[in-house]
C-alpha cells in the first residue's frame, strides 16, 4: 500500500466549490419548492378552494344548527378550521418528503456537499408557508361572512403566531410518516386516516359541552382543542373556557405552547432517526 | 511516484437485512480511465455506486474518491464526483436552466458562473432549445442529457453513471456515448454500470464483472473475450440433410465441432482466418451447397456465459414502461 495523497485531482480547472450553509441551502429548497407550488397551483386547492369549501359548509350548512353560547358560531368556527389546516401540514410535509425520496431527489441532494438536514428544514418551511396561504385564504373569507379578531393587534398577531408553532410541531409527524413510507399514496391514505379524528375530536367545530363526558375529556385533553381554544380567546371569538372543562382548556396560552414542546420532543427524534435510516441505505 | 487512483473499493459489503447485496467487491480505477461495473439486473452494481458516492453507508469495508474515503471524508468526495443515477432524478417541475441553477446553488458556486456553465453545457448537450421548458415536457434522451449536463456543473474529476443508457433508444444511446468518450478524452474519469455488453465493450478500459454481490471476472474487453475461448467459424448450410455429411468433414479439419440439432447451423473451434479459408475451400470441393460461413470471436456475452452459465442481457422490455411518470411532486 501506498500512502494515501489527499490532494483533490485537477484542482486547477475547477470553479470555485462553496458549500452553502444550513440557512442557505434551505432557503435553496424552500425557491424549489415555491417553483413547484407556482407551476402547480392545483397544489394549493387543498389550502384554497378547499379551505373556503368548509368554511362556507360550516358556517351555513351546520352552523345553523349549532349553538354557541357567548358567541357566533362563524366567528367560534375560524379559530378552529384554522387550526385543522396548520395540522394537516404534516400531511402536506410527509406527501412531499416521500415524492422527494421516491423520484431521487433526496439521492441526488445527497451526493451534494451540502448540509443534509437542508432537506427536511427546507420542506418543513415550504410546508409551513403553504399552510400559511391557507391559513390568509380563510382569514380573508372569514372577514367576508363576519369573523373578526377583535382584542387587538398583540393578541391577534399571537394567535397566529401560537398556530404557526403548532404547524411546526406537528410537521416532524409528517417528516417521521415521509420517511418511513414508500408511496405518496399510502402516506396521503394513513394522514388522513390520523388527521380526521385528530381534528373532529376536538373543540373544532362544535363545543364539547354536548359530548358524552368519555368523549369530551378525549376532546379536551386533544392538542388541537388547545390551540383553538387559545386563538378565540386571544381574538375574543368565543367564551372562556367553563369551569367544569378540562384543565388544558382552562389555561389554554399556556397549553398551546406545551403541547408544541412536547410533541416536537416526541416526534423531531423520531423523525430525524427515521430519516437518517432511510438515507442510510 | 504512486500515483492516488481516481477511486478504490476495498472490500465493500453491503447487507440489507439478509440479502447480500454487495459481498466483498475491490478495484481500482486509474485516472482518466473508464471501468465498466457489468453485471445483469440486482448484481449489486447499483449499491456499489451508492456506497462510493456516499448515498448509502458500507456494511463494511471501505473506499476512496480522489484519494478521500467515503467514511471518514464524505464532504471531500461529494466535491469530487457527479452521479448520474440510474432513474433521471432531475426536477421535473423547473426547467432545465433551474434545474442548473438549483444544483448549482446548492454547490455555492458563484452565480456568473451558473450562468455561462449552463449555456456552455446546454450548447454541448444540445438543450439550448428547450433550457425554458420544464423538465417533464423532455424526452428520455433529453432528460438524460440533462441530467449529465446538472453532474457536470462543478466540472467533478471523476463522474460516476449509473445504466446511463438503460431506457434509451440506439440514437439517443450512441449520442450519450459520445459526450462520454469527449469526457474521457478530457481528463474526466468514469465508472458506469451497464447490462449491456456492447457498451461496456465499446467505452470501457477496464471491466469489472459482478455477479451475485461478487466480482466473478476483471480485466480489459480483449483479456475477458480471449478467456471464453478461441475464435469460431460458423456455417449454414443450404439443406438440413447435409449437416451429418458437413459436420463429418469439419471435424477432420477441427477439433471441437458443435452441432446445433434441429437446425443448419454448425460451429467448429478455429485458430483463426486460416482455418476459416481452409474449411470453405473444404466445403467448395465437396458439393455441399452452403447459405453462409463465416468467423466469430467471443462477444461479451459469451464471456458471461462462460463465467455464469447464464446469459447476461437483461430481457427486451416487453411493452414500453409505464406512460408519462405520474403527475408532479408535491410541496
Amino acid at each position: 500500500m501506498t500512502a494515501v495523497q489527499t490532494t483533490p485531482v485537477k484542482p486547477a480547472s475547477r470553479p470555485p466549490i462553496h458549500p452553502p450553509s444550513l440557512v442557505r441551502a434551505s432557503m435553496t429548497i424552500v425557491w424549489r419548492n415555491l417553483i413547484h407550488i407556482r407551476r402547480m397551483p392545483e397544489m394549493l386547492l387543498d389550502v384554497t378552494v378547499q379551505s373556503v369549501m368548509f368554511v362556507l359548509l360550516f358556517a351555513y350548512v351546520f352552523g345553523g344548527a349549532i349553538a354557541v353560547e357567548g358567541s357566533n358560531y362563524r366567528e367560534f368556527l375560524l379559530p378552529g378550521i384554522m387550526v385543522q389546516t396548520m395540522v394537516f401540514s404534516s400531511a402536506i410535509v410527509a406527501m412531499g418528503l416521500t415524492n422527494d425520496l421516491q423520484k431521487g431527489f433526496v439521492d441526488r441532494f445527497k451526493s451534494l456537499p451540502v448540509p443534509r438536514p437542508a432537506v427536511l428544514v427546507g420542506r418543513s418551511l415550504s410546508s409551513l408557508i403553504h399552510s400559511s396561504i391557507g391559513v390568509a385564504v380563510m382569514g380573508v373569507t372569514g372577514l367576508l361572512i363576519g369573523w373578526r379578531v377583535r382584542n387587538g393587534v398583540v393578541d391577534g398577531v399571537l394567535g397566529f403566531l401560537l398556530l404557526l408553532l403548532f404547524g411546526f410541531a406537528v410537521i416532524w409527524l409528517g417528516i417521521w410518516v415521509g420517511s418511513l413510507m414508500r408511496t405518496v399514496e399510502s402516506v396521503q391514505g394513513f394522514m388522513f386516516t390520523v388527521m380526521f379524528p385528530l381534528t373532529f375530536v376536538a373543540n373544532t367545530f362544535v363545543p364539547t359541552e354536548s359530548m358524552p363526558s368519555w368523549l369530551r375529556t378525549i376532546a379536551e385533553w386533544n392538542p388541537v382543542s388547545a390551540i383553538a381554544q387559545a386563538c378565540r380567546e386571544l381574538w375574543g371569538n368565543g367564551p372562556i373556557a367553563g369551569p367544569e372543562a378540562a384543565w388544558p382548556l382552562q389555561h389554554p396560552i399556556a397549553m398551546s405552547i406545551a403541547w408544541s414542546l412536547v410533541l416536537t420532543a416526541i416526534f423531531a427524534p423520531l423523525a430525524v432517526s427515521a430519516f437518517r435510516r432511510r438515507s442510510r441505505d | 511516484m504512486d500515483v492516488t487512483p481516481a477511486v478504490e473499493a476495498i472490500d465493500l459489503v453491503k447487507h440489507f437485512g439478509t440479502t447480500r447485496a454487495v459481498d466483498g467487491v475491490s478495484f481500482v480505477v486509474p485516472e482518466g480511465s473508464v471501468l465498466g461495473l457489468l453485471g445483469p439486473n440486482g448484481a449489486g452494481k447499483t449499491s456499489l455506486v451508492r456506497m462510493l458516492t456516499t448515498l448509502s453507508v458500507p456494511t463494511s469495508g471501505t473506499g476512496r474518491v480522489a484519494g478521500h474515503d467515503i467514511r471518514e471524508q464524505p464532504n471531500e468526495v461529494r466535491r469530487s464526483l457527479g452521479l448520474t443515477g440510474q432513474a433521471a432524478t432531475v426536477d421535473e417541475i423547473l426547467t432545465g436552466r433551474e434545474n442548473l441553477r438549483l444544483i448549482g446553488s446548492l454547490y455555492g458556486l458563484p452565480k456568473k458562473y451558473i450562468r455561462e456553465a449552463t449555456e456552455r453545457l446546454f450548447d454541448r448537450f444540445d438543450l439550448t432549445d428547450a433550457a425554458d421548458r420544464m423538465a417533464r415536457t423532455y424526452s428520455g434522451g433529453m432528460r438524460r442529457r440533462l441530467d449529465l449536463a446538472v453532474s457536470l456543473l462543478a466540472t467533478p474529476p471523476i463522474l460516476f453513471l449509473d445504466e446511463p443508457t438503460t431506457g434509451l433508444d440506439p440514437h439517443s444511446r450512441s449520442g450519450l456515448w459520445a459526450v462520454l468518450r469527449e469526457l474521457v478524452t478530457e481528463g474526466t474519469t468514469l465508472v458506469l454500470t451497464t447490462q449491456y455488453l456492447e457498451e461496456a465493450d465499446h467505452l470501457a478500459d477496464e471491466i469489472v464483472v459482478v455477479d451475485k454481490g461478487t466480482v466473478i471476472a476483471a480485466g480489459t474487453p480483449t483479456q475477458l473475450k480471449d478467456r471464453a475461448g478461441k475464435a469460431s467459424v460458423v456455417v449454414t448450410l443450404t439443406h438440413a440433410a447435409d449437416l451429418d455429411p458437413a459436420a463429418d468433414l469439419m471435424r477432420a479439419h477441427s477439433p471441437e465441432v458443435h452441432v446445433e440439432p434441429g437446425s443448419r447451423r454448425l460451429t467448429a473451434q478455429a485458430g483463426g482466418l486460416g482455418d476459416m479459408t481452409r474449411i470453405a475451400a473444404v466445403f467448395e470441393a465437396s458439393g455441399i451447397e452452403l447459405d453462409d460461413l463465416g468467423l466469430a470471436r467471443p462477444s461479451l456475452d459469451d464471456v458471461f456465459l462462460h463465467l455464469t452459465g447464464r446469459r447476461a442481457e437483461a430481457e427486451p422490455a416487453a411493452g414500453a414502461p409505464a406512460g408519462p411518470t405520474t403527475e408532479g411532486a408535491t410541496t
